[in-house]
């Protein structure tokens, strides 16, 4: 039988063909250490490195520093890096961005190899498709040390797009689809292809990518297409084999999304796992706070379609709109492109790049009580501050829309004159 | 040595690492982060656990984020989880910070909160002793096991010249690690 995506790269990375069940023993091509590994709490004084070239030590959670306990999680990084010659070193400053946005921007995740990372969104690297996965703090001491990790190989379902989506529909909505209608998808697999591929831009395969870790898939991964393989050419040199599915894969399971039938969902507070409805199910709910970020919903894209809602408006009295980039790369694409400007003059406040309010860390902690709606990763109680908080889950263009409202509102206005 | 039992304290589908480590104390202290432990779902909870509990958790549970919530569970005392189903990272979690978290089919229904779950790793069975329903917990391969019963991954990275051994803690964790302080203590520092 033929291998899907993620059994051919584990395959290659081990060394010998692996099949669901199996424990995949492999040599890791690039582990990316966060901020969160330097921790006083978490962090273990590494004594031997396989390979610097193949660390990246991104700051990102808490930058700049929140507190003194990441400010020295901060200087034991630069004192790291500068000790074991690590050059990929995305200090606070020009290169800052969230791990997994800086590894999309400059293509660090290659197709076909593997890359692992503490952080859980690590699955994003999928958009270019490479087998990225989230590890934890101790195993990535450990992939550091020894150029190694393991992984389960799991079942795989892949997701067949067909058609286009309608304007003001985004790759949000299409997570939220697919996570409201087939819910968690532990230890397996998941692959995402098929003819409606070329019709999600790259931003959108990020977004996507990122949010499967909140379906609990293991790895998430795109199958190849010319629009991947150009932007990787475009921003690393070095040679790399995609890999596609055999032509015979097997997979538990291949379900058709077509692209065209989503609508603008929402996901309800607490959890996302079946938890979606329609926009207009929660249209009216007041909101304190709106937030579009994170390393699901802070790309140009998510950007631009914000600054398309909310040109000549105003957020509405009593409401914060946060809008954080994902690295100051897309910021200074954002300031060039006119967003930043747009977005400030509505009355948006817009941070550096940062993990901040989508993980509660600073810049956007919400209050007992409060309510926001947010295109970031997460909504978990508790997870942007107070535990009495309720976060809804959206895209940027329904944020935007309700940041206007001062309530849950739909975007579908600010979208009616665009060409499907 | 192979059998461990504990009271059960029972918690539904897709608990999720951010209600076992939230966000506001991600970057504190150990102790401090166990003070936090399921304090928005189930506030007052870790005064109530005793040494060697148990948890009984649904499907997927531990979805969410890398944040060391198994090193929380262990610190705290958990004896062991069993869970109809567990988030991979949180299991890796598990397996590296020396925490027994077992997939356990059908162990959502059998147990009731104050039930005594008795999970023999010889075995490999995980029984009620009130009710006497025996299940089957999914095979874990013996490398990661080792691991996940013998302190994680730490201590094996230590004996390999990998990382630098920590000095002996003489901190709150430990001593509630082994049983010189009651947890209780922990609220009045």
């Amino acid at each position: 039988m033929g291998m899907n995506i993620a059994e051919k790269i584990l395959s290659r990375a081990a060394g010998t063909p692996v099949k669901p069940g199996d424990i995949a023993v492999v040599e890791v091509d690039v582990c990316v250490l966060t901020d969160m590994n330097f921790l006083p709490a978490s962090w273990r004084e590494v004594l031997k490195m396989r390979d610097p070239e193949r660390v990246v030590v991104a700051l990102d959670h808490l930058v700049p520093a929140n507190e003194p306990l990441s400010a020295q999680a901060h200087a034991k990084a630069r004192e790291f890096t500068q000790r074991f010659g690590i050059k990929r070193f995305h200090d606070v400053g020009r290169e800052q961005g969230i791990s997994h946005v800086v590894v999309a921007d400059n293509a660090y995740a290659l197709p076909g190899t593997v890359m692992v990372n503490p952080d859980s969104h690590t699955c994003g690297g999928g958009f270019l498709n490479c087998a990225a996965r989230g590890v934890g703090l101790p195993e990535t001491l450990f992939a550091v040390t020894t150029g190694k990790s393991w992984f389960r190989v799991g079942e795989c379902i892949r997701y067949e797009f067909e058609g286009k989506l309608r304007p003001g529909v985004s790759a949000k909505d299409v997570f939220l689809h697919i996570a409201g209608t087939q819910g968690a998808h532990v230890n397996q697999n998941v692959e995402y292809g098929g003819p409606g591929l070329a019709n999600l831009s790259l931003n959108a395969r990020r977004t996507l990518a990122v949010m499967s870790t909140e379906l609990s898939s293991e790895f998430a991964i795109f199958e190849p297409d010319q629009p991947m393989l150009d932007y990787v050419r475009a921003r690393n040199k070095a040679d790399f084999t995609p890999v596609y599915p055999d032509a015979d894969a097997t997979y538990k399971e291949k379900r058709r999304i077509a692209l065209d039938t989503i609508e603008p969902l929402v996901a309800l507070p607490d959890s996302m796992v079946n938890n979606s409805v329609k926009v207009g199910a929660v249209v009216g709910e007041k909101i304190n706070q709106a937030f579009i970020g994170s390393c699901a919903n802070g790309t140009l894209d998510d950007f631009a379609v914000a600054a398309k809602v909310l040109a000549g408006r105003r957020v509405a009295p009593g409401v914060r709109l946060i809008v954080t980039p994902g690295s100051q790369a897309i910021y200074r694409d954002a300031l060039a492109a006119g967003y930043v400007a747009i977005l400030s003059e509505a009355g948006a406040v817009v941070t550096n790049a940062t993990c901040g309010a989508c993980v509660g860390g600073h810049m956007g902690v919400l209050g007992p009580g409060e309510v926001c709606i947010t295109a970031s990763t997460r909504n978990f109680k508790g997870r942007m501050g107070d535990p009495a908080a309720r976060i809804y889950m959206a895209s940027p263009a329904t944020v935007a829309a309700s940041a206007i409202a001062g309530r849950i509102a739909s975007a579908a206005e600010f979208f009616a004159g665009d060409l499907a | 040595m192979s059998v461990i039992a504990g009271k059960v304290w029972k918690f539904g589908d897709d608990i999720n690492t951010d209600l076992m480590l939230p966000g506001a104390v991600m970057a504190k202290p150990e102790a401090e982060q166990m003070r936090a432990v399921f304090a928005a779902n189930r506030p007052g909870w870790v005064d109530e656990m005793k040494k060697g509990d148990v948890i009984i958790g649904g499907r997927n549970y531990g979805m969410g984020s890398n944040r060391p919530a198994s090193r929380s569970l262990r610190n705290i005392g958990i004896g062991f989880l069993l869970a109809e189903s567990i988030n991979g990272l949180f299991f890796r979690n598990s397996v590296n910070f020396g925490f027994l978290a077992l997939e356990c089919p059908g162990c959502a229904r059998a147990f009731e909160e104050g039930d005594v779950a008795e999970l023999d790793l010889g075995a490999w069975t995980a029984r009620n002793q009130r009710s006497g329903t025996v299940l089957k917990p999914l095979p874990v391969p013996e490398r990661l096991m080792t691991l996940m019963t013998g302190g994680g991954i730490y201590p094996a990275m230590e004996r390999e010249g990998l990382i630098a051994p920590r000095a002996p803690r003489s901190d709150a964790i430990t001593k509630i690690r082994t049983g010189a302080l009651s947890r209780s203590a922990i609220t009045k520092t």
